[in-house]
């Protein structure tokens, strides 16, 4: 091998890649990581968390509500949006950061995300970045609306946008475009895909699918990838709510072994792994325990993050207190690009 | 009227929430309307000193110019919503939250609940239809009471409406005792109040309908429909103008406010327990789940098979468990908590938990009684 330390390097952080997956759907502890929830992860208990350094206390302390809460961990500043709207985040996003700072394409960095609402979460209105300066964002659901429109069946009221506002879904214009992402980016048929689609039982599970088809044929350095089945909380139904946690918990877990298959990422990938917010805990008047997370509470606002890979220790568990907001300087520093606008602080245990 | 002057010296992050209630006081439960008129009174007696003091902490609260110049007094519900919006916008959340719990704990001590006469019960039965469940029930009720795996399930349901309805005869209490079930409700005594999911039916029918044309209109979002269904009336819903006014209220509450109530019988069989002790503050209540429809994966959804939905028996189950868990909690906070008693039955089962003054936490007992048995151990 030729060339000084600095050539290999600057190669070296070329090749290193980031994935985040957000729970757009909080799990509380007792669901998850208290002793009486660990049967609901099998996954991240034994596969995942002897591999991470895991953190216990990521406070959220802006707005719980699922896209200002991502867009929020995306930006690195507690959003103040609108939550209902599809408004792009006020402040630059980490995309945006990686892009503009190491000059990189836009097929280098992805967003799947779960309803129409986060269709502007890529990249921000602030000024000095300007628009085509994030990253694009895949709409799985939408893709399938777009790929379904035409027959002679209406699947549209079907596939429920979002739980946090079932009734109602921001409406999207276009569909080509999207079809046109299939077949160009993706390199998918939009038969192919919709064979796909019948053989998967939830949206997240789609997500997956595309996730994955993007690190294969697109291979970005910034994947971010926001799951939310488990939202279905919102219905009331306790069953469907733990049902989600151990489809997401077994997603996270295939995501991190088709990671460790594609060579562009095999060993030079740190994935990362967090809710955007808990849920209102039992015992709070103001709320109505698992189904929501509208009361503000320590157990709606404090949840955990999970990362692993490349440069991060194994099996460590952190019990100091972090936020949310932490996560786009922390990407900036593992990356190495600046996060200049962001309000969080690096984590010191990952850089 | 003869509480304008203390209302008139209240803060305006608090104000409009107390006029909510007041304005809505002719369709209150008999428990809502004493605690308000209690509110009043205690309000009424404090001095200018006083009143500073109790509500400081909602003075301290910047509010925007939109906030200060809403016609709060001929919509307070709207200007609520936008205040809750406006405080989580502007990090304020927390404090009001604060602000909130310390009022509520000073009212309370200044004007505490009267003392209740009978002894609170609650009953949940859970998992009808279900043939057999292998995993642990009553896991998070378990440390509060006995566990009874011997209990002879003939007759249950009738036994325990029975002796919900002896409680209601002996101290009848208008909204004093319920009976609510997520299906069909079984036959029971005209002395209890009844909510069932089923007999709700052309309620939802209707509420769906009006949601469709709602949600078409321009302009139309989430909270502007949440805003929509918080006021329509019973009326608006064909519901008959001779019923009793303040249940059928209720009725429509359940369905306008609460979130999943309308899809799933149980969740609506839980929140309407929640409702209804937060608001009537029972004597007692009888919340009897059943199956609600199964969630459709995806990719089913997409073969476009428009066959009538299927129950979900063992997931209403799990559904319900929780639910009987949420109950008791909310029972709890109830005046005269450390006398109440709480039964729930796995529905044709011999598996039952019960929790009383007299019964041991955290045991399990092999005695063999029904369900009537079972009651008067936990109610005394």
């Amino acid at each position: 091998m030729g060339g000084s330390p600095f050539v290999r390097g600057v190669r070296a952080a070329k090749k290193r890649k980031v994935i985040v997956i957000t729970f757009g759907g909080g799990a509380r502890d007792q669901e998850t990581f208290a002793p009486e929830g660990q049967e609901n992860i099998p996954h991240m208990l034994r596969e995942l968390i002897p591999q991470a350094s895991f953190f216990t206390q990521v406070t959220n302390h802006g707005i719980l509500g699922h896209y200002v809460a991502t867009a929020s961990l995306a930006t690195g500043v507690y959003e103040t949006l609108n939550n209902f709207s599809a408004v792009p985040p006020e402040h630059p996003t980490v995309f945006e950061y990686f892009r503009k700072d190491l000059n990189r394409p836009a097929s280098d960095a992805w967003v799947v995300a779960p309803s129409n609402g986060f269709n502007r979460i890529g990249e921000s209105d602030y000024r000095s970045f300007g628009p085509g300066t994030g990253a694009r964002v895949v709409l799985p659901k939408h893709l399938l609306n777009a790929a379904t429109s035409g027959t002679t069946t209406d699947y549209e009221h079907l596939l429920r946008d979002n739980y946090e506002t079932p009734l109602y879904t921001p409406q999207l214009v276009g569909g080509d475009f999207e079809l046109q992402q299939l077949e160009m980016i993706l390199k998918l048929s939009v038969d192919d895909f919709k064979a796909h689609a019948l053989t998967v039982s939830s949206p997240d599970e789609l997500s997956m699918y595309i996730a994955k088809r993007l690190m294969q044929e697109q291979s970005p350095s910034l994947l971010w990838i926001t799951m939310h089945d488990i939202d279905i909380a919102h219905s009331g139904a306790y069953s469907l709510y733990v049902e989600a946690i151990r489809r997401t918990d077994r997603l996270c877990a295939e995501l991190w072994k088709a990671v460790q298959g594609e060579p562009e990422y095999a060993g030079n990938t740190t994935l990362f792994v967090l809710p955007d917010f808990g849920r209102d805990a039992d015992q709070d008047s103001g709320g109505n325990g698992f189904q929501h997370h509208r009361t503000g509470d320590p157990a709606s606002r404090t949840t955990w993050m999970m990362a692993m890979g490349a440069g991060v220790r194994e099996g460590v568990v952190y019990d100091s207190p972090m936020q949310s907001i932490d996560l786009v300087p922390t990407l900036g520093a593992v990356m190495g690009f600046s996060t200049s606008l962001s309000q969080g602080r690096p984590i010191k245990e990952l850089v | 009227m003869a509480h304008l002057d203390a209302l008139q010296q209240l803060p305006l992050s608090f104000e409009p929430s107390l006029l909510r209630e007041v304005i809505d006081y002719d369709f209150k439960f008999p428990a809502e309307r004493a605690a308000i008129d209690k509110e009043l009174d205690t309000l009424s007696s404090l001095s200018v000193v006083q009143v500073k003091e109790w509500f400081q902490a909602f003075s301290q609260f910047s509010l925007s110019s939109k906030l200060e110049q809403f016609d709060w007094v001929n919509q307070p519900a709207q200007f609520v919503e936008q205040l809750s919006a406006y405080l989580w916008t502007t990090h304020q959340l927390d404090a009001f939250r604060e602000a909130a719990t310390a009022y509520g704990n000073r009212l309370q001590a200044a004007a505490p609940p009267e003392p209740v006469s009978e002894r609170r019960l609650g009953i949940a039965v859970i998992g009808q239809g279900v043939a057999a469940y292998e995993a642990p029930l009553f896991r998070n009720l378990r440390p509060h009471g006995t566990y009874f795996g011997q209990i002879k399930p003939d007759n249950g349901l009738e036994l325990l409406l029975s002796a919900v309805s002896a409680r209601a005869e002996k101290h009848p209490v208008a909204y004093g005792h319920w009976y609510v079930d997520g299906g069909q409700p079984a036959d029971h005594s005209p002395s209890l109040t009844c909510v069932s999911y089923q007999a709700l039916e052309p309620v939802r029918g209707a509420l769906l309908k009006n949601i469709q044309a709602e949600i078409k209109r321009p302009g139309m979002g989430p909270e502007e429909l949440r805003s929509h269904l918080a006021r329509l009336s019973p009326s608006e819903l064909g519901m008959n103008k001779a019923g009793d006014p303040v249940l059928d209220r209720f009725q429509v509450k359940l369905l306008t406010e609460g979130s999943g109530t309308q899809i799933f019988s149980t969740t609506f069989a839980q929140w309407t327990g929640r409702e209804v002790l937060r608001r009537a503050q029972p004597s007692t209540l009888l919340v009897r789940y059943a199956p609600r429809q199964r969630q459709r994966p995806m990719n089913e959804l997409l073969t476009g098979n428009q066959s009538n939905p299927e129950l979900d028996y063992t997931g209403s189950l799990i559904d319900a468990d929780m639910g009987a868990y949420y109950q008791w909690i909310n029972q709890q906070r109830l005046p005269g908590s450390e006398r109440s008693a709480f039964v729930v039955w796995f529905e044709g089962h011999t598996e039952a938990l019960a929790i009383g003054p007299s019964l041991p936490q955290g045991s399990a007992s092999n005695s063999a009684m029904d369900l009537g048995q079972l009651v008067s151990l936990a109610a005394g």
